[in-house]
């Protein structure tokens, strides 16, 4: 979230596309039905599914699932057509004057630079043009046929409203309905915010859909604004601390980056992440890399990293390609694992194409399984009948089953979607041999490095200096991963200007990442959660609900990264002379000395308004992005591409080029996608409030509140299918079958797409052949295996599949 | 489930007046379905709060689940799909349970003494240690509410918390509705809050809107804000006027004494009958006679 | 009455047993009914255990009751068909109830008060065995509408009001006519009784035993 949940309550206009919050995240809607009461704010939902969600909205439209971005795509050229944005905004903070390079070209559905051996772009045309001095050139006139605005409009001015209609089966009035009521919010006082989930990043262009809703937020000047923003709604209570602490496997912490196997040498590696601004007078946040970088390095090997070894940059493993679940799995499946530690995980659930995971996982020599549940990865080698077809006899895995804690057994914090750490307390004693995840973790970390000591081995290093000051090594407690986390001064921090004042005195916890040194003076374990530890003690256990704007900024409730700020960006919500864009929803100000207010400012705190440094700090050119430059795989403006199975075999937008042409698909996995004639029907997978994943079958109450497997079909396809609300069908797609109870609702409606109907059957996952909820098949057998092509998100959301009665 | 301190106003199957000397405030729970998203917290509350475990059953082609109120489960989502204006779905989502009637009906056709109590602050609520499981509770509810337990034969439903309300909590349902479609205070504020919230559905254009207190059972204690107050029947066949059946009304109410009193006059007849007239005697003559 | 007064037979012994079968039946019925009909006899449930355990006892006491009663009533049958001389008898009732029973006309071995009861019992008894089905818990009242529920405790409430209060005529009468009771504890009846009160019965088995 680029805001925060409370936040929501702000909005004049709540778009939810790509999630369902009253399913998924029924307590955060709490904070849609306050804007709906106390603001008369209006809730679009846009699903294609009348969701639980919609059943509170004072709009719903549908839309066939996958082809989000058209639909997005279509509302810009109505915003861009209609002269519906927020001009000051999109001129003051967004790269729309800028000039693009000349050789940058969009024909067919492709962008300039592909390879199609690769199916990757060279993305060296995706960049602005620049001057001599290295800054980007601008066209404030909008003039320049190639700068960013003009671009954009071409770009979706094929977008029109029967374009839309006709690839996302939405009827033309019900997508102009959206379109108006969204472009209200192009009014500098008027705020719309989009929740999104994981209906828009299970897709193989899930991150360009998320960029197009952000290009709608930018066109509609709503990021940084109260009650605006892009929210994401993190889908586990703490998957948003996940990514921050860098466990994907191309990051380090605080989204810092792997190097790559080429990125051998060390000031390179820096040189290329601490960006340079590329307009004048721009602040380029990311400029301090070194320092979180070092800190990092320092935190982990203390004296073993010195400036002389590069602060051990050669120990950092240097990645050849990014090893995701989907690519790991790949490998497993080839035989080239031999052991695999699953942690809170239940991949075979989890994962696309079931059969192929299984089949992975029977591959190994052993599975660590580290859970406090009996999962179906932990049991995969045995017989459940048909969900879980398999003979034990020909598995050799070993499997190991660590059995842990869960969340109410164990100190620590969360991260919640509006980036707030929230320390929580051990509610109760975990049960029989449950050990903590930490203790788990540190317990064999112990046995390597006495196994490492004793034998050498082949690279000790890294192993035998890792830190480990905990009191008791073997469990090191919340407190102490925290205080590390947010990183203390190693030696006397002096300030800069005066040296003989010390700043932080060595082994005093940091205030904040702005004391973060590049010369090994600071340790810190995770830069964007410095000043959640600090000598104030833990300010994520803070528990003040005082909120003195009313907007909702609850300083003294727990801790936010970064430095406890609760809207990012939020020097956008003034305009460059700094006036705030609606007065009534003033979030910072400036005193005539420094930047103040209800929320810390997200701004160089001493640098006035007038100042040419814009908002978007972290970017080197200042400003936001509507042309995404090199960031994306598939493009530097998002394009409708088709899912990877699309139930009309072509992309009407440009027939050559249908899907992704940047999404790595396996060998093998082509193969199993199946195609529209066999398989008619797009299905998409989603969850349901009663549940929570895999986990809460397992409990009596969430079994009894929905106890059984089902899928929903409409009406039409169920009496073309003669299938009545209750009885058991089967839904099979090119890689396996599943059987459920069929719901059969007006909810979920056929669609005309490319002149043809097209029938949507929903598929809740939860099931499985472990817990108290009635025996189920794992939906994910049904899954494509083919990933986001920038984060490699398996793909969900849209499939083909077929119905039939059993 | 008697574990209050509350002052009891009226007792089932009991002639004389209960002590009235205190008043307590009239409290109710409104239940906003313009508001509810149907995610079954209340379900879970008042499963976790009132230790009940209802079975583990099977989907039935619809969301709701458990399917009926049952001793185990005193409070059910119904989820109903219509169309009131062409083209335009709506997902009504109901929170069903007891309705804490003033006049309940429960109450009125329980034949056992302090089964059934109504508190002066308007909650209805058994008494199972006094419950007979003759199931004439069922007959008396206009909102098909009791369910009798297969296991004790006792009859069951919500008891709007009576326990908690009674040490000044919210009831469970309410404490943990997430989006504050559920609300409890004292019934006049539940209605002030009520009209706020028809009009602001009013002004999103359901000219309807209303709130459903239905008098024909002196209002209830727990009052829905629905959209379309003028056809509550689509919320899942809540009825439109809800009384207390008159079989059951004319059964309890002027039967019940006319009846009492005409046996006892049966036998006073007979008695004074005999004390006047004497027993009836074959003759003497007719005797020897024979 | 002389001790050498003549006895005739009235009613067998297995037809006392009968009776008094269904009697009993009927006082436990009546009592467990009323204890659950108004408050004022709740009392009553003591007799049986309390409250559930009349609301157990109540219906399987009823279907006891049923089949003895109506064991009882086959026997009676033919006895009981409605005569010209009963609604003679019956214009004499005023009198009658006032023991002025010169020249009543014969009638055969039951009045026809006694008759109304009887056809009275098999009609209510018939209903409440009915409507108590629909309202049997835990059996049966779960198997059926609610509505219909309400419309048999209310028929069963009538039903029994009807019953109890023609029993209570019942018992009255016997108490009332001499000579009764003594019919349906010993089986017999002097044959003065049997001539002053049911003449033409007494005519039959006069005829039918020889003399």
């Amino acid at each position: 979230m680029t805001n925060h949940w409370v936040d929501i309550k702000n909005a004049d206009l709540i778009l939810i596309m790509g999630g369902n919050a009253a399913e998924a995240h029924p307590c955060g809607f709490k904070w849609v039905t306050e804007a709906k009461a106390q603001r008369k704010a209006r809730l679009v939902v846009v699903d294609p599914r009348f969701t639980r969600s919609a059943s509170v909205a004072d709009y719903y439209a549908p839309i066939r699932a996958g082809s989000d971005i058209a639909f997005l795509g279509g509302v810009i050229n109505y915003l861009l057509t209609h002269d519906k944005i927020q001009h000051e905004y999109v001129k003051a903070y967004t790269d729309a004057t800028f000039v693009v390079r000349e050789d940058y070209t969009f024909e067919n559905g492709m962008f300039s630079g592909y390879n199609e051996a690769k199916r990757s772009y060279d993305k060296a045309t995706w960049m602005y043009e620049l001057d001599k001095d290295g800054y980007a050139i601008s066209d404030p006139a909008l003039q320049n046929p190639r700068c960013v605005f003009n671009l954009m409009k071409r770009h979706y001015a094929r977008y029109t409203p029967e374009v839309v209609s006709n690839i996302t089966g939405t009827p033309r009035d019900q997508f102009l309905k959206v379109c108006e009521t969204i472009a209200t919010c192009s009014a500098p006082n008027k705020v719309m915010t989009i929740m999104y989930a994981l209906g828009w990043t299970q897709h193989s262009v899930g991150s360009q859909i998320i960029r197009t809703g952000a290009m709608l937020q930018l066109l509609l000047g709503n990021i940084g604004m109260a009650g605006g923003g892009m929210n994401a709604l993190r889908g586990h209570s703490n998957i948003q601390g996940l990514t921050d602490l860098g466990l994907l496997s191309n990051l380090l912490p605080g989204y810092m980056t792997l190097p790559g196997e080429k990125e051998t040498d060390f000031q390179t590696y820096l040189d290329k992440r601490a960006l340079k601004p590329l307009r004048p007078g721009q602040m380029s946040y990311w400029q301090n890399y070194p320092k979180f970088h070092v800190s990092l390095m320092k935190a982990w090997f203390g004296d073993a990293a010195t400036r002389e070894n590069n602060f051990c940059f050669d120990w950092l493993p240097k990645l050849d390609k990014v090893h995701d679940v989907l690519q790991v799995f790949e490998d497993m499946n080839q035989g080239k694992m031999n052991g695999y530690f699953c942690q809170g995980f239940n991949p075979l659930a989890s994962f696309p194409n079931k059969a192929k995971v299984g089949g992975a996982l029977a591959k190994l020599k052993y599975l660590v399984i580290i859970d406090p549940l009996v999962t179906e990865t932990s049991t995969f080698w045995e017989n459940h009948g048909e969900f879980n077809d398999v003979d034990p006899a020909k598995i050799q895995t070993e499997v190991f089953r660590l059995p842990s804690t869960c969340f109410a057994e164990e100190d620590g914090s969360l991260v919640n979607s509006g980036r707030w750490l929230q320390w929580h307390y051990k509610g109760a004693e975990p049960p029989g041999e449950a050990r903590g995840d930490n203790e788990i973790m540190a317990g064999l970390f112990t046995k390597l490095k006495e196994l490492y000591k004793k034998e050498g081995g082949a690279f000790p290093d890294p192993i035998l200096n890792l830190t480990w000051g905990y009191k008791i090594p073997h469990a090191p407690a919340a407190e102490e991963l925290a205080r590390e986390f947010n990183g203390k001064a190693l030696a006397d921090l002096t300030d800069a200007k005066d040296p003989a004042k010390v700043l932080v005195k060595a082994g005093e916890q940091l205030a904040s990442f702005a004391q973060l040194r590049d010369d090994g003076s600071t340790a810190c374990g995770c830069w964007i959660f410095s000043g959640s530890w600090t000598d104030k003690g833990n300010q994520m256990a803070r528990r003040d609900s005082s909120d003195p704007s009313g907007l909702g900024n609850t300083l003294n409730w727990a801790w936010a990264w970064p430095v406890n700020r609760r809207v990012l960006y939020n020097r956008a919500s003034l305009d460059p002379a700094g006036k705030p864009w609606d007065p009534q929803r003033k979030l910072i100000g400036w005193d005539g000395a420094k930047w103040g207010g209800t929320d810390v400012p997200d701004f160089k705190p001493d640098v006035p308004p007038g100042d040419p440094m814009n908002p978007f700090i972290m970017n080197p050119e200042g400003v936001a992005r509507l042309f995404a430059i090199d960031k994306m795989a598939e493009g530097p403006f998002p394009e409708h591409y088709e899912p990877f199975e699309t139930p009309i075999d072509t992309n009407p937008m440009h027939p050559g080029v249908i899907s992704n042409p940047a999404a790595r698909v396996f060998k093998g996995d082509m193969e199993a996608f199946g195609k529209a004639k066999e398989f008619p029907y797009v299905a998409t997978t989603y969850r349901l409030t009663e549940h929570f994943h895999y986990w809460t079958k397992h409990a009596r109450i969430n079994a009894v509140l929905q106890p059984e497997q089902f899928i929903e079909i409409g009406e039409e396809l169920a009496q073309a299918k003669g299938i009545k609300a209750g009885d058991k069908v089967k839904v099979r797609s090119n890689r396996g079958y599943i059987k459920a109870v069929a719901v059969v609702t007006k909810r979920i409606r056929a669609l005309e797409v490319a002149g043809k109907k097209v029938h949507t059957v929903g598929v809740p996952i939860h099931w499985g052949f472990q817990g108290l909820a009635k025996n189920g098949f794992l939906t994910n057998t049904l899954t494509p295996v083919v990933g986001d092509a920038n984060t490699q998100t398996p793909e969900f959301k849209a499939f083909l599949v077929d119905i039939e009665k059993v | 489930m008697s574990m209050q301190s509350l002052d009891i106003q009226r007792r089932s199957a009991t002639t004389t007046p209960s002590p009235d000397a205190r008043q307590t405030l009239e409290v109710a729970k409104l239940i906003d379905v313009s508001k509810c998203i149907g995610c079954k917290a209340c379900q879970s509350a008042c499963m976790e709060w009132n230790d009940l475990r209802d079975e583990v059953g099977s989907n039935a082609g619809i969301y709701d689940n458990p399917r009926d109120l049952s001793d185990q489960s005193w409070t059910v989502m119904r989820f109903s799909e219509v169309e009131v204006q062409q083209g335009k779905l709506e997902w009504l989502i109901r929170k069903d349970g007891c309705m804490h009637c003033a006049d309940p009906g429960c109450l009125k056709a329980c034949p056992s003494p302090g089964a059934i109590v109504q508190y002066s602050n308007g909650i209805v609520d058994f008494h199972e240690e006094n419950c007979i499981g003759c199931g004439y509770c069922i007959t008396g509810c206009p909102f098909n509410v009791p369910r009798i337990s297969q296991k004790d034969n006792k009859a069951y439903k919500c008891t709007l918390c009576s326990d908690r309300v009674a040490v000044g909590q919210e009831p469970a349902c309410v404490k943990t509705c997430p989006t504050g479609a559920i609300v409890f205070g004292s019934k006049e504020d539940m209605i002030d809050h009520a009209q706020e919230r028809i009009a602001d559905l009013k002004e999103r254009g359901y000219d309807n809107a209303g709130l459903y207190d239905p008098q024909g059972v002196g209002g209830t204690h727990v009052m829905y804000v629905l959209q379309h107050a003028d056809q509550p029947e689509l919320y899942h066949g809540l009825p439109k006027d809800p009384h207390i059946s008159p079989m059951v009304g004319l059964w309890k109410g002027i039967a019940k004494p006319l009846m009492s009193f005409g046996l006892g006059l049966v036998a006073l007849a007979g008695f004074f009958h005999y004390i006047k007239v004497g027993p009836k005697e074959v003759p003497e003559d007719e005797e020897t006679e024979s | 009455m002389s001790h050498s007064a003549k006895l005739v037979t009235r009613y067998t012994a297995p037809e006392r047993v009968n009776h008094w079968f269904v009697t009993i039946t009927f006082v436990m019925l009546a009592f467990s009914g009323l204890a659950l009909f108004h408050p004022a006899f709740f009392f009553l449930t003591n007799l049986f255990g309390g409250g559930p355990w009349t609301r157990i006892l109540h219906p399987f006491i009823g279907v006891v009751m049923f089949v003895s009663f109506m064991a009882f009533a086959l026997r009676m049958l033919k006895y009981n068909h409605i005569t010209p001389a009963d609604k003679q008898w019956l214009a004499r009732l005023p009198d009658i109830v006032r023991n002025h029973d010169d020249n009543l006309p014969e009638i055969g071995k039951y009045n026809i008060g006694q008759k109304y009861l009887f056809w009275t019992l098999i009609i209510t008894i018939v209903l409440l065995l009915i409507s108590g089905i629909v309202i049997w818990q835990p059996y049966f009242a779960p198997k059926f509408s609610i509505d219909m529920v309400r419309l048999a405790v209310l028929v069963h409430a009538f039903a029994a009001f009807v019953a109890i209060a023609s029993i209570m005529v019942h018992v009255s009468a016997a108490i009332w006519v001499k000579g009764s009771v003594r019919a349906m504890t010993r089986g017999t009846v002097t044959a003065a009784w049997a001539r002053h009160h049911h003449g033409q019965w007494y005519k039959e088995i006069a005829k039918g035993s020889g003399k």
